[in-house]
């Protein structure tokens, strides 16, 4: 199963949601950091990295000793990546796309195939907290998978090299999967929940919060997939700026919460450390072990649903 | 400098309209032969809704207007990249004005020719990177 676990801004706290799952997952998992523009998963979770690769977009390259100037490329390329100005056929390989249309189309073949470097694909694995237990039910669980996509610093297209990610998840039911998405409901946002069974859209109690719930909540749905909510910070309305308004909302919107979590000055300590919030602070543990017990219930209804024809649930 | 065809970004098509500010993404360009005087109009608003590559559209079209020199308030890099590589000359920060007394301007020689963009990357974020010539 994969989980994606997304949020309609930044700084909801979806992080530290993800790499607690991570670390309490009961199953055999791979955490995933999907966040390429900036990823920070792996400075909770403290994986060992093992694998660093380069993920490339195919460009194209001039042979300006074959090119007659006959503009065909630049008419085609709907990206302007290529332009013919006076006597000089311009390339501006980051705004290339990749689709490899002028390569085909170039009557000269004074294009060939080069390369962009969209990024790193990093791997490696980490140790969830029953390998660390010591608890007889926990030995023989195995190390967890890690893997991240890193966009390079000025490239602007992070859909690609998420592309290059996903197509490393391992294939089939080994492990569950866990996708910390990037914040949004652009583009890159809903490509990486694209794939998932189960969404977990992370928001805070506040005017803001419920404005970008409301955003993620209308693009994500439309993918028809189970989705529930996490309220973090769930309590902040103490201090004047929360409100119930995210509750209400889910509950018009017949959307599941299955997790409220309090603000905590332990929560945010263990976040500035670097350490994984539901190992530190026992309160939280046992909300993240539910909110795991709700996810996997959510995914096992679907997939139960979707095996009995009539009764898939479109949203 | 009497002679040549320069190109003045507007928002209108005539020399009372207002010098729009912005290159890729102006509504158009006015077109002045400086030696007969002749005015004459380019629309640029297919350039305003790319979602990428404004800057170079606009350029191609200028270059395809004959233009020599362009006038404008802002001009990013691959904007400006693609008019030398046109041979048409870029003057920037040219705004809050009409295109007639900008182009007045030009004729008295007040305003001088750029040698470096001078905006960021527009429509396409985290560009800016150079496309090199052939
Ligand atoms: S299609 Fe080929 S020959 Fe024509 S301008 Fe492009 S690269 Fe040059
Ligand atoms: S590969 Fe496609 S997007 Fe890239 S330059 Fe060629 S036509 Fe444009």
């Amino acid at each position: 199963m994969i989980y994606a676990i997304a949020s309609g801004k930044g700084g909801t706290g979806k992080t530290t949601v993800t790499a607690s799952l991570a670390a309490l997952w009961d199953r055999p998992v791979m955490a995933v950091d999907l966040d390429v523009e900036e990823p920070n998963l792996h400075l909770f979770l403290h994986p060992e990295l093992t694998g660093e690769e380069p993920a490339f977009m195919e460009v194209p390259e001039r042979d300006p000793k074959r090119c007659t100037l006959c503009g065909q490329c630049a008419a085609f390329c709907q990206y302007k990546a290529l332009s013919v100005m006076g006597k000089t056929l311009l390339l501006f390989p980051e705004m290339c796309h990749g689709c490899g249309g002028c390569l085909l189309l170039c009557p000269e073949k004074a294009l060939s195939p080069g390369k962009r470097e969209l990024g790193r694909i990093v791997s490696g694995h980490f140790r969830t907290d029953h390998l660390s237990s010591g608890r007889e039910e926990d030995a023989g669980f195995p190390d967890a998978g890690f893997l991240m996509g890193r966009l390079r610093v000025g490239e602007a297209m992070s859909p690609p090299l998420m592309r290059q990610v996903k197509a490393r998840l391992p294939q089939g039911q080994s492990a569950d999967i866990l996708i910390d998405s990037p914040p949004g409901v652009s583009c890159p946002a809903v490509n990486a929940v694209m794939d998932a069974d189960v969404l977990v859209l992370v928001t805070e109690p506040t005017p803001f919060g419920l404005h970008d719930f409301r955003l993620a909540v209308q693009a994500f749905r439309s993918l028809g997939k189970p989705l529930g909510a996490v309220i973090n910070r769930s309590d902040i309305g103490g201090v004047g700026i929360g409100d119930a308004s995210v509750q209400d909302f889910c509950r018009a919107e017949g959307i599941p919460v299955w997790a409220q979590i309090p603000y905590n000055r332990a929560v945010a300590e263990a976040y500035s450390r670097g350490e994984v919030a539901a190992s530190a602070v026992p309160e939280l543990r046992a909300m993240i072990l539910a909110l795991m017990a709700r996810m996997q219930g959510a995914a096992a209804a679907s997939q139960s649903a979707s095996a009995t024809p009539g009764e898939v649930q479109h949203a | 400098m009497n002679t040549g065809i320069i190109a003045v970004t507007s928002e209108g098509p005539g020399l009372e309209s207002m010098v729009d500010a912005r290159f890729g993404r102006a509504a158009g360009f006015v077109v002045v032969d400086l030696a007969s005087m002749a005015v004459s109009y380019v629309d640029n608003s297919g350039s305003q809704t790319m979602a990428q590559g404004a800057g170079i559209q606009a350029a191609e079209n200028c270059a395809r207007a004959g233009a020599e020199v362009v006038l404008s308030g802002f001009v990013g890099p691959k904007a400006f990249q693609a008019l030398a590589a046109g041979g048409i000359r870029v003057i920037q920060n040219v705004e809050g004005m009409t295109v007639g007394q900008a182009v007045d301007k030009f004729q008295r020689g007040e305003l001088a020719v750029a040698d470096a963009p001078n905006a960021p990357a527009g429509g396409n974020p985290g560009g800016g990177g150079k496309g090199e010539p052939a």
